[in-house]
């Protein structure tokens, strides 16, 4: 057990699956209704789905972004972003005109399949995801993993040393990516059956 | 690449699971906690349980039960029954709900559908639009609360879910709900077509070659019921869902 997971509990969220599923890996989270609970924490999870503009503007206006920043940048805890809270972690979005917290040199796309292709936006459903590289979440050597995608943006990376893990739609994006404690993943493995648990439950154990 | 979903579609009478035929005739299939956690541990794609008196009887969401539910999944959860406020949606959010089905509200005003779509997102609001044949044959829109058919096209009605901000859509067959006997696929296929946005096909599935014609059709997802929770010509209750492997093979050439 390596401490109490902090999810700052900002509009655009929905965490209730997210704290069923991190107390079914043996872990313990919370949601903090206010950043100056947020310090104390050594590890943090970002949930959210919505718009990314409501998402920067849920993190501006509620004090969060230089708490956060702190907790990821100077003092290095783990920190993962779920869907949303990945594309926030970005410099940017097409989706809207606010910068991103910018922690991952990476902006965000709409997804835009060929038309004819038959693909449709949203990307929606189970997709199986390609790992990269070795890393503490997601196992290189696992067989088919699969998850549970709910996205109209995707992220793309400058670096393409940040990428965890790729999936398919249309074209190849980042489904995971990783720079130092900075983790990120665009599907949710709160409702990902026991891919997702296996997870959450490495972060939990991180 | 995405993968088709196969969505288990329960309906849910006064606490208990149930399944209709052709919207009638509701057999008690079991007990609901029961039954999801069964699909749980199947890990089936996603999950989808329907209320379907609360709009008839004007009954709000019985929120203590869904909550139950969605502890119980960790697969997307759907909910739809009596939904009539963004504030309804946002309580069932909270629970741990993924996504709501509009009908009844939706067919009234679309307003509703716009509201939770700006708030929530599109992905987390549905409609769902029940359609019968009327006696010349022809594919009406129903309201199922009220028991009657609908003079606005079901076409025009689902461009509009669209335009609204329905983030997928439902398509179910009346007279085949229930009946096993295989799916609308021409409506699948018309429909898939005419919407930008996943269309999922509930209605008339009894196997798995249902399920492969209405995907090569172009549904997103293939949803059924009695299919998962009848089994054989009696149809004893017994809780199925194929294996991932089983559809990896019968979904992978479509």
């Amino acid at each position: 057990m390596n401490g109490t997971i902090a999810i700052p509990g900002i509009p655009c969220g929905n965490f209730a699956s997210v704290l069923r599923m991190i107390q079914k890996c043996g872990g313990d989270a919370r949601i903090v209704s206010s950043p100056d609970g947020l310090a104390r924490y050594q590890k943090v999870i970002i949930a959210g789905v919505g718009a990314f503009d409501y998402g920067m503007a849920s993190l501006r206006h509620g004090g969060w972004t230089d708490v956060l920043g702190d907790l990821a940048l100077q003092r290095k805890v783990p920190v993962l972003g779920i869907c949303l809270g990945m594309q926030l972690m970005c410099s940017a979005s097409e989706e809207g005109g606010l910068p991103g917290l910018g922690w991952v040199d990476a902006e965000v796309r709409r997804l835009s399949p060929e038309p004819g292709s038959g693909l449709k936006v949203p990307h929606m459903g189970w997709n199986t995801v390609r790992v990269l590289r070795p890393n503490p979440l997601l196992d290189a050597d696992d067989g088919e993993q699969r998850f549970y995608f709910v996205h109209s943006y995707y992220v793309a990376c400058r670096r393409d040393g940040d990428v965890l893990a790729t999936a398919q739609h249309g074209k190849d994006f980042a489904a995971a990516f990783n720079r130092d404690n900075i983790y990120g993943v665009q599907f949710h493995p709160e409702k990902s059956h026991r891919f997702g648990m296996a997870l959450l439950r490495n972060f939990v154990n991180l | 690449m995405l993968k088709h979903r196969v969505i288990p579609c329960l309906l849910l009478r006064n606490g208990g699971l149930v399944k209709t035929c052709k919207f009638g005739n509701p057999k008690y299939v079991g007990d609901p906690i029961n039954a999801i956690r069964i699909f749980n541990e199947k890990e089936v794609d996603e999950l989808m349980v329907v209320d379907i008196l609360a709009s008839k009887e004007g009954r709000e969401p019985n929120y203590a039960l869904i909550e139950q539910f969605a502890g119980e999944c960790f697969m997307p959860l759907c909910y739809g029954g009596g939904i009539r406020s963004v504030e309804q949606a946002q309580q069932l959010f909270a629970l741990g709900v993924e996504k709501v089905c509009l009908q009844t509200a939706a067919l009234e005003e679309l307003a509703l559908v716009t509201q939770i779509a700006e708030r929530f997102g599109s992905q987390a609001v549905l409609v769902c639009a029940d359609i019968k044949k009327d006696w010349l044959g022809r594919r009406q829109l129903y309201a199922a609360a009220r028991g009657k058919t609908v003079s606005r096209p079901w076409r025009t009605f689902l461009e509009e879910c669209v335009a609204a901000g329905a983030g997928e859509l439902v398509v179910n067959s009346v007279d085949r709900d229930g009946t096993m006997a295989g799916m609308d696929i021409e409506l699948i296929r018309e429909a898939a077509a005419a919407l930008p946005v996943p269309l999922i096909a509930l209605g008339g599935c009894g196997s798995l070659a249902d399920i492969k014609a209405a995907v090569a059709a172009g549904a997103s997802a293939v949803a059924a019921g009695a299919f998962f929770v009848f089994h054989g010509p009696h149809r004893a209750v017994l809780i199925t869902y194929p294996r991932y492997q089983e559809l990896e093979t019968l979904l992978s050439a479509t």
